[in-house]
């Protein structure tokens, strides 16, 4: 489409809207770092209660060997805890879907281990799979299972029922039928739900951290916090934040590689 | 795609045997849909069933296929024996396509779900046939509706089962393309038994060699009407038009002052 043969003049160009899908997140961050940096002037806080955006870089630079050598801990509890929680929550899904007694006593579990909270597992995970990387990725993985177990399940068993009435009267077995209709037809729900846990499996990594470990930025956090060194908490903040978001990106641009076929109403039209 | 110049075909295989179905009965919730219903569908021939909504044509269709489940009675016979269920192809209202599957793909989905080897070059015929060549590479989404279809219609004949059943394939098209399935359909189904569900009294003379209302509750099924001539037919012919107008009585339309076409569409 050229730009001078626009036939939605009221839509911004294809080039136009991807400089500024580029550029957006760049004001975003500017815009917070200069409200954080005006906060910490107009309140004058003290340094031990906020520091400013450049003392949090200096720290960052300063310590960038420590702060590494625990970030290379949590990345790698998330990324196992993620795909085993993943690998589990499908696991459990598929059985759901196919089969009503699995289902029947399957979704009451589920649903109590929901009710439980998370944070005070993370002592009994410790006590049972010790300080390392078990009980990070087990905490991890705990969290991520719900929501993948759940997304998935939907999509399994809202497989349209068209598609499985043509599939019986071409003589589909119930294997083919799972293979060649029901879990293509899941792959969008399943990505919704890992797309979600990709954003919390972070969280269930630095809360194992928090309650015993000898490693990690949860572990540094904690230790720094209680030494005051407040500008080394929002170091471990940062490093945290930019790796979520990091790990988002690249899940959600492999996913949609992966599902070209999936309706997406936010696409931009071409 | 210019079908009206296409020369009439016959079927590689024409199908040799009668279809009876006797006493067939389908309840929902308590509530008879039908109840000992017969009906038979004669080899090779096109057999349409009009009714208004929610009478149980797509039920009775359903039924053939199996697919109906619960409080379901009756019997479907074959007249050279063996059983209906594997000879059957099922075409639906909506296209059913796979959307992460091309069109080729989709043409040769029952192979594939079979765990066979799909026919490659058999399939790129079927998909000549229909008109579709350039487009056997591309998804369901960048498809218009017309072209949809056409691949389902493809899909079905790929299939190659000797009866046919079709729920109302054509109603979501607009008018034009409606009519050049229609020709299509006719010709490449032809030697085929075929029962296809609409609620297009015009459609159903147009392609039926009999064609059924179905109707009141719980559902009775009418005698055939029985246009004269080849499929497909012609619509502005008097004949047909006189049987339309017998058709939308059978339907319960007031035809006094016109052809009530608006009291059924």
């Amino acid at each position: 489409m050229s730009l001078q043969n626009n036939p939605h003049p009221h839509k911004k160009p294809l080039t136009e809207r991807r400089w500024l899908m580029l550029v957006r997140p760049l004001i975003i961050v500017v815009a917070l770092i200069a409200t954080w940096q005006a906060l910490v002037l107009i309140t004058g806080a003290p340094k031990y209660m906020l520091p400013t955006p450049t003392d949090v870089w200096a720290t960052l630079i300063a310590r960038h060997d420590v702060l590494l050598d625990h970030a290379q801990y949590t990345i790698a509890e998330t990324v196992i805890g993620l795909f085993a929680g993943a690998a589990l929550g499908t696991l459990a899904a598929i059985p759901m879907a196919l089969f009503s007694p699995v289902r029947f006593w399957l979704m009451p579990i589920l649903l109590v281990s929901q009710a439980i909270p998370f944070f005070a597992l993370a002592p009994l995970l410790v006590l049972w799979l010790g300080f390392g990387l078990a009980s990070k990725i087990a905490m991890a993985a705990l969290i991520i299972f719900f929501p993948v177990t759940v997304a998935f399940f939907d999509g399994l068993a809202r497989t349209e029922t068209g598609w499985l009435d043509l599939a019986r009267t071409m003589g589909a077995s119930r294997w083919r039928l799972l293979t060649h209709i029901r879990l293509p037809a899941a792959l969008p729900a399943f990505a919704s739900g890992f797309r979600v846990a990709t954003a919390v499996a972070p969280i269930g990594a630095v809360i194992g951290e928090w309650v015993g470990s000898s490693h990690g930025l949860g572990y540094l956090m904690l230790h720094a916090n209680a030494r005051v060194q407040i500008d080394m908490v929002f170091a471990c903040l940062l490093i945290l934040c930019a790796f979520s978001i990091t790990q988002y990106f690249i899940v959600d641009r492999i996913l949609r590689a992966a599902l070209p076929w999936q309706p997406d109403s936010l696409k931009p039209v071409r | 795609m210019r079908d009206t110049e296409q020369a009439p075909q016959q079927a590689q295989n024409p199908t040799n045997f009668d279809i009876h179905l006797s006493g067939a009965r389908v309840a929902f919730g308590g509530v008879d849909i039908f109840d000992d219903l017969d009906l038979t569908l004669r080899a090779g021939s096109f057999t349409c069933l009009l009714g208004p909504s929610g009478v149980g044509k797509s039920t009775l269709l359903r039924f053939l296929t199996g697919l109906v489940e619960g409080d379901v009675s009756g019997n479907i016979t074959c007249s050279n024996g063996g059983i209906l269920r594997n000879r059957i192809a099922y075409m639906a209202q909506q296209d059913l396509l796979l959307p992460w599957r091309t069109v080729r793909e989709n043409v040769e989905l029952g192979a594939v779900l079979r765990g066979e080897r799909p026919d490659h070059a058999r399939a790129e015929h079927l998909i000549a046939e229909v008109g579709l060549t350039d487009a056997a590479h591309l998804r369901p989404a960048k498809l218009s509706g017309g072209m949809k279809q056409r691949a389902a219609l493809a899909r079905t004949l790929m299939e190659d089962r000797p009866v046919v059943l079709m729920d109302e394939p054509f109603s979501a098209l607009d008018p034009v393309n409606r009519l050049r399935l229609q020709e299509l359909a006719a010709r490449v189904l032809r030697g085929k038994t075929v029962l296809l569900v609409t609620h297009d009294p015009l459609e159903a003379l147009r392609l039926g060699d009999h064609v059924h209302v179905l109707s009141g509750a719980p559902a009775t099924l009418a005698d055939a009407i029985t246009p004269d001539g080849q499929s497909p037919r012609n619509i502005t012919d008097p004949a047909i038009l006189a049987q339309q107008a017998e058709l939308l009585r059978q339907l319960g339309a007031d035809i006094s002052t016109d052809y009530g076409a608006e009291a059924v569409s």
